[in-house]
């Protein structure tokens, strides 16, 4: 059945209106206003779907609008102090003299924010300069044509039921067409996923590895809050020694008495019993982090997944038509966990070769300048410089490796004369179920620490229920077959937003979906021991509507 | 024949909403705005009446700030034909709203008022029945269902003891109800049309109207949190607990 869609065309479409996609929407129109510029983003508007830290590192925004102070960006609390901690067990911490901090963790001159507000800011500014952003509408296919050059993205339909047919307000979804698209949907893009498997982008390349945060903001006590605080912490209730569960955690204390808090969780885990998020709930009882939340209200809650595989990992960047940019390709710095700065960078360094092709008549080709641009880049340095840091860690664990960390970043500049690497992708490191230890969770306070449900009710999820399961099974009999008895079916447990259940027992246990709670933070997709679970957008406008995460 | 839709722009009905800690309103700094619900129920029975054939001009207007244009671009794509956005940075009282409302319904000679029945931020529920008295025109509030022919208008509106079924002639105001329609998605294409059209932009004082001496908002705060559940294990462990409370 083929269906009649509406067409439009621009000279470049960008898909995601992220720090990347925004920097790249800018910088194209700021060096040639004529240039017709167009922008989807799948969040109910910009900025519903971004959750990050965030210490900002202004370097880009610099760079990107110099005068950002004077056009009242949302950059409001500068660091005023870090402090980093190891946490050796429930009770016990060990505070880290600054003397031994990696440089890459040290802030001066950076900001702490909301990273969902700084792209709402950004977006009035591309919109200022004529840049067309359409919220609600998630790019669902890429337009690939019979030479194999990317033509652009098809929106997705709007008015399909759950068994696929047309309700009678159907709405198909339009063809977006370009002479180059930027894909900057973040880590794990859906379309991203199909690009690097049609062009064989990551063949030479490192798998990509990724970590779960999970991240609350909270409203605390007067006396409670320091503003310009960044606290990072490594160890417990994550690995403190060894390698089965890795992560670090922050708590930064913006403006206004609000705080934010998060635990950054390796995907790289291989304890299926493990979850993210009852380790978060229970890391907040840690006398050094609750001594900032209690008495306190939690307003928000979400999830998100980070790409951290850094330098190793990145793949080839550009194909016919396209290019993929900020975590979408994998530019974090995990070293520092920043990638808002190095997101937009490369967003600001793919508009350029856009438009440099662009002027010079070419359209649709591989845009080989952008590679080159890259290269010749502080993004590539500072990259390269990190390159380590996550190997190191995953194949030492977080005291040992951040020491030798240590001495890589601060004796030798970043640049040991060699590179670890680290080959095996997260989905395969889970061990089997009966060969690993279940840890015991304490139950919810409701004070410090909450179960699942109340939690999602502060992302302000949404779906439309009348529709198609976005989190598609590619065989619906291995969760039950095989992830159960395996791995006791992680997803369980994985989930941030409770979206999977096994319900039942014997004949009647099934694997339930529950789509309309998922806060789109793409970690079954890459965490699915089977590969079995494709995450594709829902209808329109569909997820969290995070105020300013 | 012209109808008027006032649109309005709210805090979305998918926020949780957050008391300011200081109790001097609620939280709107980032967080998401959008038409209120019952103003997408009064646009989309407005283009459904102009898909009949019933009027032939929808005319969005909405009252506040910069901000405000993306709800008329929104009014634009559900297909109403001209946008007028009234200017004002400040708070807007129902009573200041009306008086706008009525001015422009009277400038721009329009038979019909299609409003929603109350915004979901105040729930005032009071501007469409003022702009009725303020015009001394006939009005229809809390619409099921609507018909339009030639000079009346036929209203059905929901009451505690049934339906009502009202006929009131024109010019009159009609105020919407959650169960008139379903509004309709809007499409990618006609919101990329209306992104192209240009907007009116007047002000209180260029409609010659006053704004109405301010309701003060003394204090807000948050319902209060429900006490957790206790788990009882036996019948006995109930009643007890019962007791305890002095239930039983
Ligand atoms: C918990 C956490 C803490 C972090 N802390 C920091 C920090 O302190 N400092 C720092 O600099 N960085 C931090 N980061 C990393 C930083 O947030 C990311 O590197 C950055 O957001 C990447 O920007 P991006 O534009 O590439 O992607 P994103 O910010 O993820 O934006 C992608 C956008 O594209 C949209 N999108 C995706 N797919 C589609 C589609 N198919 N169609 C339409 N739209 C689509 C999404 O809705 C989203 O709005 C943190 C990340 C996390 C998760
Ligand atoms: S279903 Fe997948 S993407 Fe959605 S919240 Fe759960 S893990 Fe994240």
């Amino acid at each position: 059945m083929s269906i009649e869609r509406d067409v439009m065309e621009y000279d470049v479409l960008i898909v995601g209106a992220g720090p990347a996609g925004l920097s790249a929407a800018i910088r194209l129109k700021q060096i040639n206003p004529d240039l017709s510029v167009c922008l989807v983003e799948k969040g109910s508007e910009v900025g519903a779907h971004i959750l990050s830290g965030a210490v900002f590192e202004p370097r880009s925004l610099n760079e990107l609008i110099p005068d950002w102070k004077a056009k009242g960006a949302p950059l409001k609390t500068p660091v005023a102090g870090d402090d980093i901690y190891f946490l050796l067990s429930e009770e016990k911490a060990f505070k880290m003299p600054g003397l031994f901090v990696p440089k890459p963790m040290h802030n001066e001159g950076n900001y702490i924010i909301s990273l969902g507000k700084l792209v709402r800011w950004l977006g009035d500014q591309a919109q200022e300069l004529g840049v067309e952003i359409y919220p609600g509408f998630a790019a669902q296919e890429v337009l690939i044509d019979e030479q194999g050059i990317v033509r652009g993205i098809q929106v997705g339909d709007l008015g399909v039921d759950r068994e696929g047919h047309h309700k009678p307000d159907f709405a198909p979804g339009m063809e977006l067409r370009a002479k180059y698209t930027l894909f900057a949907e973040g880590c794990r893009g859906h379309l991203a996923k199909r690009l690097l498997a049609k062009y064989e982008l990551d063949k030479d390349a490192d798998p990509q590895h990724y970590a779960i945060g999970i991240k609350e903001q909270w409203t605390v006590p007067a006396g409670q809050h320091k503003p310009g605080l960044v606290l990072h912490s490594a160890g417990w209730p994550l690995s403190v020694g060894g390698t089965e569960s890795l992560g670090g955690s922050f708590l930064y204390h913006l403006e206004d008495n609000q705080v934010v808090v998060g635990l950054i969780v390796d995907l790289s885990y291989s304890n299926p019993h493990l979850s993210p998020f009852d380790e978060f709930q229970r890391y907040k009882q840690h006398p050094v982090i609750k001594q900032y939340l209690q008495g306190g209200t939690r307003v928000a809650y979400g999830a998100r997944a980070i790409s951290k595989g850094g330098f190793n990992s990145l793949p080839k960047m550009a194909f016919p038509g396209g290019v993929l940019i900020g975590c979408d390709l994998g530019t974090m710095n995990f070293a520092k966990i920043k990638g808002s700065h190095t997101a937009m960078k490369s967003g600001m360094l793919a508009a350029e070769a856009a438009a440099e092709a662009l002027a010079a008549g070419r359209e649709a080709d591989v845009l080989d300048n952008y590679t080159d641009k890259f290269k010749a880049s502080w993004l590539y340095d500072e990259l390269y410089r990190s390159r380590n840091f996550g190997p190191f860690l995953h194949k030492f664990g977080a005291l040992i490796g951040g020491g030798i960390n240590y001495v890589e970043q601060n004796w030798f500049g970043g640049k040991f004369p060699f590179t670890v690497h680290d080959r095996i992708p997260d989905y395969a490191t889970l061990k089997l179920a009966k060969d690993s230890v279940k840890p015991v969770y304490p139950k919810p306070d409701g004070k410090l620490s909450f179960d699942k449900l109340s939690s999602v009710f502060l992302s302000s999820t949404n779906h439309e229920e009348e529709q198609p399961c976005h989190l598609q099974l590619k065989d619906p009999s291995i969760p039950l077959a095989k992830n159960l008895p395996m791995y006791d079916e992680p997803a369980q447990r994985y989930c941030p937003a409770g979206v999977y259940e096994v319900v039942g027992e014997g004949e009647a246990q099934r694997f339930q979906i529950n789509a309309q709670n998922c806060v789109h933070c793409k970690t079954c997709d890459i965490k699915d021991p089977a590969q079995n679970i494709n995450w594709v957008a829902p209808e329109g406008s569909g997820g969290p509507n995070y105020a300013a995460m | 024949m012209k109808a008027i839709v006032s649109v309005k722009r709210v805090v979305d009905y998918n926020v949780r909403i957050q008391v300011k800690p200081d109790g001097s309103g609620v939280v709107t700094d980032g967080v998401k705005m959008s038409m209120n619900p019952f103003d997408e129920i009064a646009m989309e029975e407005a283009v459904r009446l102009k898909e009949k054939g019933k009027i032939t001009e929808i005319i969005a207007v909405t009252i506040g700030g910069a901000k405000n244009e993306e709800t008329l671009r929104t009014a634009l794509a559900f297909g109403a034909t001209k946008a007028i956005h009234i200017k004002d940075e400040g708070e807007v009282q129902p009573l200041t709203a009306a008086r706008a409302l009525a001015a422009v319904f009277k400038k721009e000679g329009a038979s019909l008022l299609i409003a929603g029945k109350q915004a979901i931020d105040d729930d005032a529920n009071q501007t469409g029945q003022m702009v009725a008295a303020l015009l001394d025109i006939a009005q229809a509030t809390f619409a099921g269902k609507v018909d339009v022919d030639g000079n009346k208008a036929t209203v059905v509106r929901e009451v505690d003891a049934g339906l009502e079924t009202l006929e009131v002639d024109l010019p009159a105001v009609i105020t919407a109800d959650l169960r008139l329609n379903e509004p309709r998605y809007l499409k990618l294409p006609d919101i990329m049309k209306a992104k192209r059209i240009p907007i009116e932009a007047t002000t209180l004082a260029d409609l010659g109207v006053t704004a109405a001496a301010a309701v003060k908002t003394v204090k807000t705060v948050p319902p209060p949190s429900r006490s957790k559940g206790v788990m009882v294990k036996t019948v006995d462990d109930l009643v007890a607990a019962l007791k305890a409370k002095g239930l039983a």
